[in-house]
Parts: C-alpha cells; structure tokens; sequence
C-alpha cells in the first residue's frame, strides 16, 4: 500500500512510520502546519516539524509539510473559540480528528494517490473481509487514544492505520531509541496545541481574552438563589469545575462545583456534589462507528481521554446512566463502547446539568 | 527530461562563474585585508568585479556594497536609512519579506497594491508626506513577476516626501531589465547574485553617495565596505558575481527574447490545458521568465508534490519557517481570498530553461491535473 504518515514530531507518529516502513509499504510522511501563531514549540511549530523531517531522513522516506492552517482556524480554533463564548467547554483535539487529521488530510491523501494515512495514535482498528472496520482501544491502557478517534465514522476508518496501537508506550520509545529515530526521548504532547503554556498570552484565558469577550459574573448557589462569589469570566468556567468560583469556594465551607454557565446573564449556578449528580448525558452531533445500535443498547460511556467508564444506556438524544455520575460540560465529548470497542459518540448539549437534574426523577 | 521552472527562487550557477570563484577557494584564499602579496591579488579581484557590477547598476564603483545577499542589503537598506534618518518609513504590501519584515519592525505605513499586482500609486501618495524618511518600493514582484512603475514611485517620493530615500529592491529584476536604467532614480538598490547565475550568499546595496552618508551599518566591526559592511569579504562569490552579472547584462536581450517565447507557449498551453488556468496578473506587466498561474479549485500544494514526482520544480512563491505554504502575501494584498490564493502556482523560467523542459512541465501539468480531477470525482 501507498501510505501517507502524519508526521506531529513525535515519537508514536515516528514510530509508525518505521513500522509500515518496515511491513513493506510504500511510506511518506506529512507534517500538517494548522496553527500560524505562537505556541510551545515556536511559530507555526517549527521545532515539531523540524523533529519530524529528522526523523523522515533517517527512513530514508519523503517528507513534506501540509500548510492546512485556515482549515484548522475554521474548523477548530473558530468552534472553539464561539463553544467557550456560549458557555461551553469544547475539545478542541476531538474536532481536529474529526475535521483535520481525518478528513482534509485524509481527501488529501487519497488525491495524491495514497491508499491510506496512518497516526500515531494508540488505538486499533479490526477489519474483516467484508471492509467492515472495528476501532477497539490501544493495547496500553495508559496511552489509550481511542476517546479522541471515538467521532470518526467507517469510510475514514477504512483508510486509517493506527500501527503502534498494539504496542505499550514503552515498547514504542525502545523501538525509536532501536532505530536512532532523534524522537525516542521526547515528551508526550499535551493540552491544546495552539494554547500556548508560557509567556504572554499563554494559558485558555491568555488565548481566549483577545477573541472574545469576557465577562465577569455572579456565582449563585442554585438551591437558595444567594449569591456567593464572583468569577473574572464566566466563559472560562467549565461546568463540574470546583476551584475559582469564590470567595474561599463557599462561605459553608463545603465544596461546591459549577452545575451550569449561563454567559447570557452571566451567572454560574453552583451546588454541591449531589447537585452536579445526573442520570442523563444529553448528545447531540452523535456518531456511529459502525452501523447506529438500537435505543436501549447498554454501553459503557467515556467522556474524558483517560476518565473511568460508566454503564449507560443508549436513548433518544443522549445516554441514560445507570447509576448517576456528575454532569460532564457541555460541549465534551461522550464516547460509547461495547467492551473495547468504540462504537460512536456525542458531544454533551448545553444545559446538560440543568436537564440532568430536572429529568433526573423522571429517569 | 526534469524541468526546473523555479528561477525566481534561485537560478543555476553560469558553469563561467562557478569556474572564476574556484581559485578563491583553492590557492587564493588570502584575506583581501592584508598586505601580502596573496592579499592584494584578492583586493584586485573584489575590485574588479565591483566595477564590473557598479556598471551594470549604474553606479560608482564606490556606491557598492557587499552584502551577504538580498535579504542583507534590504535590511541595510530599510533599517540603516531609518536609524540615520528617522521619519516614518513607506513600503508597499507586496515587497519581498526582506523588505516588510525590517519594514513593519519600526511601524513601516504598508501602501497597498492593486488587483494587477502593481503598487497602487493612489495610496502610495497618501502615504507620503514630509515626515517620511524611507520609501521602498520593489522593481519587479518575486510572485507574480510584475514590473512597478518605479518612475511614477521616484515622481510621487520626490514630490511628496522630499526628505525621503527610495529604495528598490532589484532582485528580482536583474535578469530581465536594465536595472541600471530602471533604477536610476533611487538612492538605494538591492540586488543578488543567486538570481542571475552566480552563487548564494552574496548580494550589493548601492548606496549613492549622498545616500551612503545617511547609513547606519547594521553589523560593526572591520572597515570593510566602507564601514558600512563589516566582514571579511567573500571573495570567491564576489568574483563569481562580477561575472555573472557580466553575462547576465551582455546576453539579456537575447534571453528575454528567447524565454519571453517559451513562457508565452508554456502558459498558452496551460490555458489551453485547463479550462480554469487565469493569469493572476497581466502577462504584459510582467517579466519573461514569469509563468505566476492560478489552477482554480486546485490546491496548489498538491499540485507541486504530484509535479515534484514528476520532476517538474516550480513553487507557490511563498513559504514559512515550517516548509508550509502560506497563502501568498501579495495575491491578498492584490485582493484575493485566501482560499483561491492557495490555488496559485509559480512558474518561473529562467535563461538555463530549454524547450524540451517546459515541453515535459507542459504534459506533466496536463497529466497531474487529470490525475486530480480524477481523484476529485
């Protein structure tokens, strides 16, 4: 196969390509360019790249950088900004699989002639003869990525290839230092690639404040109505977020976390945690896999890279619990699993905490 | 046949120059500064070739000054000028980075440009006005290979902003135009070597007289350049330069000629080829070796990746740190989105193009745009 490998700099994408290399592919490696501004590793990620080249002359495989930054700026950073406007807590590594990684790059791939991209990611795809696909969860538990694939449907399955996912992350970097690939030591990437951490305008807010407005807010305790503290930005609160929605948390003394953002009266409703307690995870955007389950189709519900899964239930509009968990933000996202096996998701709808309470009886 | 169609990046070296400067690097390796024997053999040929370039500017021998290349002696330019002088500096939107980078550094006012790719004179005279210190206007556009109207930039900087120095910067000019002539009007001119056959990393400002009074050198240490330029020269590509730009000037009219016809079938024949093929600026505008073209609905990226593996070399004309493809600085300024900006492609004949190269980009154009559609449907 003609394989097309997205090149981040790292050591998984690395890695991958050293393997379909080495299965006989045809391999050339591809570095997407999606944000112009500054960020941890210097303008446009030029150090990233850079990293990804090295890596490419020692293959001995093409390299080449893809400059796709509108697209990201439009499908990702723009949704991002506006999710956070509207109160919602967006992920913004979900949509550049969904948009970017998967689809722009992916049609790119196969106009130039590719039978198919491979990532780095730590995740598994099945495929029987009939071209059906499974994606099934990394074999480390640890690295597991599945979560973030979770949006991405069969047509674009069909021409992914996820090569380290059957290894443990161990096993990867043993594998780079092996083959003298310059990534084998370098750290995991993390957070938001265009947020940068340090400097000026660092940090969600850093990046967020000369975007959009932000606006101060009341934090009123949602059973009393009283209003206990302030926050500098009300689109900065996630809901379930704990800390910041003072003074001192809550004059009780008792913890109390953000239940719902209403940026349009600039309040946060804040309760303890059997308020942010739901039986329901209300989705929209929802996404299949493979074919769509049946309603009443018991799955095991993920709404955090690396979160714990609970069981749940599929119905119309969202996911009933079985047994409550605490509201998950609108705007992240739920991934649906069948053993190891994603079989779709949604993106949490606003008001998921207040819907959440009130169908709560109702079950 | 491979065909490199990519002469406005850089240009392969005259086998004359490459054969002149390998003495530099071998046996006369000596520091043109000392007072050796070796040493003035070495001054001698700096000198040389200074005047041979001065002619061909059209400037004293004096008025010259060794740069590491374009970029170098833009930055004199802009940078130098505006420490001396102070005022507000004036560059158009479509200059080469060389020039808006240092440019925008001291709060350069951008003078906009038209949809044919040519400073737009109308917001050129708005920003003037006699406060202004520098105005640097390009000869020819390093994109879209259009020509600008330099008399009518020297009338308005004249008239307008008395106090000002004009800066051209001619890279991109030399090969095609008597840039002697064309720039007699300016105190400063950038040029570099690479583009007309003769090695990187090396390049001249010519700084007139009264013009080099009002520098400030960007780098200090020896007197070399008149103190303008401080640095060990580099003799062998200063050698190697005085003969091609030599050969460049005495053949110009005869490669004009010569290349002007291949540009003319080469894009008649992508016209021809696809039916969305436009000329983002007027060909007549523009110089011979100028083959700027816009595939519409066609991401120029792939484009060149598909004719690269068919060893066809062209570009976008524009580039980042990363290696990625920015939409072009100049087809925004000129008004396009940048969505149709990632459309265009950069051609670029140069006096080594053969007909039987443009003859292979011309069918592996046609057979990377079917590929395309193709895949597209």
């Amino acid at each position: 196969m003609r394989v097309l490998v997205a090149m981040s700099g790292g050591v998984d994408s690395s890695v991958a390509a050293a393997l379909l290399q080495a299965q006989g592919h045809e391999v050339v490696g591809a570095t997407m360019k999606l944000w112009g501004g500054r960020s941890d590793s210097g303008c446009c990620s030029v150090a990233d790249v850079l990293d990804a080249r090295r890596v490419a002359d020692r293959l001995g495989i093409e390299h080449h950088t893809f400059s796709l930054t509108e697209a990201f700026e439009e499908s990702v950073v723009a949704p991002y900004v506006a999710g956070h406007a509207a109160g919602r807590t967006p992920n913004p590594c979900v949509e550049c699989n969904r948009h970017l990684k998967f689809d722009r790059f992916l049609e790119r791939a196969l106009r130039l002639g590719f039978d198919a991209v491979a990532t780095g990611h730590h995740a598994r795809v099945e495929r029987d003869a009939g071209g059906q696909v499974r994606l099934l969860r990394g074999a480390d538990r640890q690295k597991d990525q599945s979560y973030v694939l979770a949006v991405l449907e069969r047509a674009q399955l069909q021409r992914s290839l996820f090569p380290v996912g059957t290894m443990t992350k161990p096993e990867v970097r043993r594998m780079a230092e092996r083959l003298g690939l310059s990534t084998a030591a370098k750290p995991d990437s993390q957070d938001v690639c265009f947020v940068a951490r340090h400097g000026e305008g660092s940090g969600r807010k850093g990046f967020l404040a000369p975007r959009v407005e932000l606006h101060p807010g009341r934090v009123v305790e949602a059973s009393t109505g009283a209003v206990v503290g302030q926050v500098d930005a009300v689109e900065l609160v996630t809901v379930g977020q704990r800390r910041g929605l003072g003074p001192n948390g809550a004059a009780s003394g008792a913890r109390r976390y953000a239940l719902e953002v209403d940026v349009a009266n600039r309040t946060v409703l804040v309760g303890g945690e059997e308020e942010l307690l739901v039986r329901r995870h209300p989705l929209e955007q929802r996404t299949w896999v493979g074919d769509a389950l049946a309603l009443g189709t018991e799955v095991l519900v993920q709404s955090s890279a690396h979160g714990q899964t609970r069981r749940a239930v599929l119905e119309e509009g969202g996911v009933r619990l079985l047994d409550p968990a605490r509201a998950v933000a609108p705007g992240q996202l739920v991934a649906c699993y069948v053993g190891d096996q994603v079989v779709g998701s949604g993106i949490v709808a606003a008001q998921g905490a207040a819907a959440g309470i009130s169908a709560s009886p109702a079950g | 046949m491979p065909a490199y169609l990519d002469n406005a990046a850089t240009t392969p070296m005259r086998p004359e120059a490459v054969e002149a400067m390998l003495p530099f690097l071998t046996d006369g390796f000596a520091n043109p500064s000392g007072l050796h024997g070796a040493s003035r053999r070495a001054r001698r040929a700096v000198d040389a070739a200074r005047e041979a370039l001065a002619a061909r500017l059209g400037c004293e021998p004096g008025e010259l000054i060794w740069t590491s290349g374009g970029t170098e002696a833009d930055n004199l330019a802009v940078l130098g000028a505006h420490e001396a002088l102070g005022g507000t500096v004036v560059v158009s939107a479509i200059e080469h980075r060389a020039v808006l980078r240092p440019g925008e550094a001291v709060g350069a006012r951008i003078a906009g440009a038209t949809p044919e790719g040519t400073v737009d004179l109308d917001l050129l005279a708005e920003a003037l006005d006699e406060g202004v210190g520098l105005v640097s206007v390009m000869a020819v556009n390093s994109e879209v290979g259009t020509v600008q109207p330099l008399e009518e930039v020297v009338r308005l900087g004249r008239r307008l902003a008395p106090r000002a120095l004009l800066h051209c910067d001619a890279v991109q000019a030399y090969p095609w135009l008597d840039v002697a002539a064309l720039c007699a009007g300016f105190d400063l001119v950038s040029v570099s070597a690479h583009k007309f056959g003769g090695p990187k990393g090396i390049g001249a400002l010519v700084a007139r007289g009264h013009a080099a009074a009002s520098l400030v050198p960007r780098q200090l240490g020896g007197e070399q350049e008149r103190g303008l330029r401080a640095g060990t020269e580099n003799v062998a590509g200063i050698v190697a330069t005085g003969v091609a730009a030599e050969l460049a000037a005495r053949e110009r009219p005869e490669t004009v000629e010569r290349v002007a016809a291949l540009r003319d079938r080469f894009v008649d024949g992508l016209l021809a080829a696809y039916p969305q093929t436009s000329e983002p600026a007027p060909r007549e505008a523009r110089v011979a070796g100028s083959a700027h073209v816009c595939f519409s609905g066609v991401e120029a990226e792939e484009l060149l990746l598909m004719l690269d593996r068919e060893e066809v070399a062209a570009s976008t004309g524009s580039a980042c740190a990363s290696g990625a493809r920015d939409p072009s600085h100049v087809l925004l300024a000129m008004g396009w989105a940048p969505s149709r900006a990632r459309s265009a492609v950069r051609f670029s004949l140069g006096a080594s193009t053969s007909p039987g190269e443009v003859d292979h980009a011309l069918s592996a154009v046609r057979a990377v745009l079917a590929r395309l559609a193709a895949a597209t449907a």
